[in-house]
């Protein structure tokens, strides 16, 4: 079973650690032999926290980074390769566990190339100069003269030669890690930048790869939570009016787990528990405080919100005065999930005083923070493990379920292993907010964008999760912290594309309370704000007569914008246009350009639609993805991201849209909340603006808002008509189609 | 509890589980298999899939007591499997939709991947020369989250091309 080697090694490390002493805590932390048997952090300032060489000459990066489907931990092997002069196949990883990999901070906004490659490089440079004196000194030849490959190095002009493995091999470093060793220049990367095969992917075709799902432990319980279907309004939870314990009379063995309005069973077999779960009978406290997902755009505009300037400069109010042409563009973008194809899983075992949780978290490290404080346990005495789930796209339920897992561990006395079904996660995900965006957007005669505004509406982020909040714990906003850029109106995605002088960015800001659960999915706003605000730049080149390339070359803001967005057009070999010349008929096809990107990074993007304007359907033929992400660590890597992202936002353009009335959440599954299908997928040309010498930046989720932009511009050349919300499914279309 | 014995990658299995209990939870809690996974219990994804006398089916809402005698296969068996349909000597260390998949460098989480594999692998068993319409049709009932549609469809077309041209010894 995949769970026993780990608990197996947590025991050998107890044992094994008891030989130190408290004292040498830290060394214990990084001592290759019993790493694991004490709380981490590691202590980022030591070598040793972040890679070791062993005997047989190969090395275990350390990295606080978790591989979410998206390549990255095989990128960052490359790196540390790279700068240790060892082969791919010399190299490896391990997972995330606060007992043994450093805090790099969450698994987040892209962060894991941006962040950590520097920090990984950095710590192999210091490591290799450590190695080389080891090996002058061995050797009995200048530092300057060796020269290493695959980790054997060798004098200039002798014989002699010695590995990394002889000199060190599995013992401790004892270097403080300084940042100041110099690293590699990019004309020497032998590694990085090139497209080196994902080192997860045997496994995940032979089926061998153990996904959270898979984790099994000694004495484990199968759990389910037990809620209504569909979340309410995040402020109002739900309440448990009773309980029939009689109802599942006919399932022996099943316990029911309460604490307050959170209610879990957990049974020996897990077809028992998912029988229980569904066929007991609880009475809940009705609700009806939401206004439903038609009428949430209203509600959002006339509610009391915090505003604030993002942005601004110039005199935006006069320069759209007195400009010769004007835009005011209005938009709406509902609520979406993440809906990780896998529905979160955790395992807990949590005894008197400590626990060991396994889930999907984006950050081990904040998870055990949370998990201790609901536990009531210290933090050292809670260890949290990662173990890759399906791709989450962002703050799927992966908390939730680790918190229910634990809450239900605790009070049974065993291990339990909660796996959320369909309904758990679609129903009560902390979803993407919906959005509404207001543009004006102004140009001059020469088609020079003179003054831009846009103003945002959107709630923030829940901090509670769903579990902690049954138990009694008050809903609450996220804790915003360094990340609150990504909540508000992103001055990258709107108008951050062009040269204007004249430009007010307004966030007005709703209470979560009020709303749904909210978290951050995938680009987060970066669609809905690109939908709106790229769709009234793409209006002025019309309202101009302008080709849409043309116009959005002559205001770009800078050469990485110019780069992408002449990659894009060259790769759909675009020929000028102006938009929306009619064509009569029921097929309607149409192309668009749209340019955004998320908290870095540079996105431009082309799509070809098609639009049938009998039956509503939309159907994407071809999007075109161009990427800057600075250096590109593997090019072929970021290839499948760009595919992936091209994909994923056509799903969303076309399908996805949470429901709600005015009690709960309606859409719980995929029929009811749809994703795009194969016979429906268009064909994806990814392309990678490879930028050597420059930082590398995110590339997981910066090309979605101009690919959604792009879409919506491509709708708007076929039918010449506006669409002001997504997803564009039939009826919407054929009612806009009808409007105009 | 009864004990039903069913076949699973050409293995017989005594197993204690009531007639209704789903085959996906025997065969990852009792048979301990990886390739069979949760997706949504409502055979609306494909996560779960298996061949069922070599017919795809979902093992989330296929009662156990269904497939007694017949054969299972799981993501685990299809090299064998495959050894079998084509009369091969011996088994391929991967299926070729396996190998195409890797090839293609094709999955980002690989979650989906067993329901991909295996309806790749029934479609290819069928019709070994399926037009791009075919494969879309076929795969349609699977979804992928990471949308990774564009390389398992290229995937699908060198696993048709590598059993056209196998190198495989026949029986």
């Amino acid at each position: 079973m995949s769970g026993l080697p780990r608990r197996e090694f947590i025991k050998a490390g107890g044992a094994l650690v008891v030989g130190f002493g408290l004292g040498d805590a830290l060394a214990a932390q990084t001592n290759p032999a019993v790493r694991g048997a004490i709380a981490g952090p590691p202590d980022a300032q030591q070598i040793d926290t972040w890679l070791a060489i062993h005997a047989d000459n190969t090395a275990t990066v350390y990295v606080g980074f978790a591989e979410l489907g998206q390549g990255t931990s095989t990128a960052l092997l490359q790196i540390a390769a790279d700068e240790l002069d060892l082969d791919m196949s010399q190299i490896k990883s391990v997972g995330l566990d606060t007992n043994v990999t450093p805090n790099q901070g969450g698994t987040y906004s892209s962060a894991s190339i941006a962040r950590g490659g520097p920090q990984v490089r950095s710590a192999a440079a210091e490591a290799r100069l450590a190695l080389l004196g080891m090996a002058s000194k061995r050797l009995g030849a200048p530092v300057d003269g060796l020269r290493v490959s695959k980790g054997v190095v060798t004098a200039a002009g002798g014989p002699s030669r010695v590995t990394y493995g002889e000199l060190i091999g599995d013992r401790r470093f004892n270097l403080a890690f300084t940042g100041s060793a110099p690293v590699k220049k990019p004309a020497d990367y032998a590694v990085v930048g090139t497209r080196v095969a994902r080192r997860d992917l045997p496994a995940k075709v032979r089926g061998t790869h153990v996904y959270m799902q898979h984790v099994r432990i000694d004495g484990m319980l199968h759990g389910r939570v037990v809620r209504p279907r569909g979340q309410r309004a995040y402020g109002v939870g739900a309440k448990i009016l009773s309980i029939d314990e009689t109802s599942i009379r006919d399932i022996p063995g099943v316990r029911i787990l309460r604490r307050s309005d959170f209610l879990g069973v957990v049974a020996e077999r897990e077809w028992d528990a998912v029988r229980a779960a569904r066929q007991l009978k609880v009475v809940w406290e009705s609700t009806s405080a939401l206004p439903g997902s038609d009428k949430v755009y209203e509600r959002m505009r006339a509610a009391t919100t915090k505003d604030e300037i993002v942005l601004e400069r110039g005199n935006t109010a006069s320069a759209l005065t007195s400009a010769a042409h004007v835009v005011s563009f209005s938009a709406n973008a509902p609520y979406q999930a993440h809906a990780p194809f896998g529905p979160n899983c955790a395992v807990a075992d949590v005894k008197t005083g400590s626990a060991l949780v396994m889930c999907s978290t984006q950050d081990v490290y904040a998870t055990r923070r949370t998990l201790s404080g609901l536990l009531k346990i210290p933090q050292e005495q809670v260890r949290v493990q990662y173990y890759e789930g399906s791709g989450t796209y962002g703050h799927s339920c992966y908390d939730d379920v680790a918190q229910a897992a634990a809450f239900m561990s605790q009070d049974a006395g065993r291990p339990v292993r909660v796996q959320f079904m369909r309904g758990d996660e679609h129903g009560w995900d902390n979803y993407g907010p919906a959005h509404v965006g207001d543009v004006r957007a102004a140009a001059d005669a020469n088609g020079a964008i003179v003054a831009y505004e846009y103003q945002g509406w959107q709630h923030s982020w829940s901090g509670t999760e769903t579990s902690a909040q049954l138990t009694g714990e008050r809903a609450s906003e996220f804790n915003t912290g360094p990340t609150q850029g990504v909540q508000g109106v992103n001055r990258l995605t709107c108008g951050g594309q062009y040269r204007i002088p004249n430009l007010r960015l307004v966030n007005h800001k709703l209470q979560v309370t009020d709303y749904l659960k909210a978290g951050w999915l995938r680009s987060p706003l970066d669609l809905s704000f690109a939908f709106a605000s790229e769709q009234a730049i793409d209006q002025l080149a019309h309202m101009l007569a302008i080709d849409p390339y043309e116009f959005r070359k002559r205001n770009i803001a800078d050469d990485r914008w110019q780069g992408v967005l002449d990659a894009a057009v060259q790769a759909a070999k675009w020929t000028p246009r102006r938009a929306a010349t009619k064509r009569s008929g029921t097929m309607l096809s149409g192309r668009g350009i749209g340019l955004g990107t998320h908290l870095a990074s540079w996105g431009g993007a082309v799509a070809d639609v098609e639009v049938n304007t009998q039956t509503g359907q939309v159907i994407i033929k071809h999007l075109y993805g161009a990427l800057d992400a600075g250096l590109v660590v593997n090019p072929a890597i970021v290839e499948s991201q760009i595919r992936g992202q091209l994909v994923q936002t056509a799903s969303r353009m076309l399908h996805e849209e949470v429901t709600f009335d005015t009690s709960g959440v309606t859409s719980v599954d995929w029929r009811s909340y749809p994703i795009l299908r194969f016979e429906e997928c268009p064909e994806v040309t990814p392309i990678v603006v490879q930028r050597i010498n420059e930082r590398p930046l995110g590339a997981g989720e910066e090309v979605m808002a101009a690919a959604a932009a792009a879409i919506a511009n491509a709708f708007f050349d076929a039918t010449g008509v506006r669409m002001d919300m997504f997803p564009f499914t039939r009826p919407r279309v054929l009612a806009a189609l009808k409007r105009s | 509890m009864p004990t039903l014995q069913i076949k699973v990658n050409e293995k017989p299995w005594d197993v204690a589980a009531t007639p209704d209990t789903p085959l996906l939870y025997v065969l990852s809690n009792e048979l301990q298999l990886h390739g069979p996974r949760f997706g949504c219990g409502l055979a609306q994804c494909g996560s779960c899939s298996v061949l069922v006398d070599g017919v795809e089916k979902r093992s989330c809402v296929t009662p156990v007591s269904a497939v007694v005698g017949k054969s299972v296969t799981t993501l685990e068996g299809l090299p064998t499997w495959y050894a079998g349909t084509r009369k091969l000597v011996q088994a391929p260390e991967m299926h070729p939709v396996q190998q195409a998949m890797l090839d293609e460098q094709s999955p980002q989480c690989g979650y989906c991947y067993n329901g991909m594999i295996v309806k790749a692998a029934e479609l290819l068993s069928k019709n070994q020369r399926p037009d791009d319409a075919q494969i879309r049709s076929a795969m349609n009932g699977h979804l992928c989250r990471c949308g990774t549609y564009p390389t398992i469809l290229r995937a699908i077309r060198r696993a048709s091309e590598m059993m056209a041209s196998p190198t495989e010894a026949r029986r």
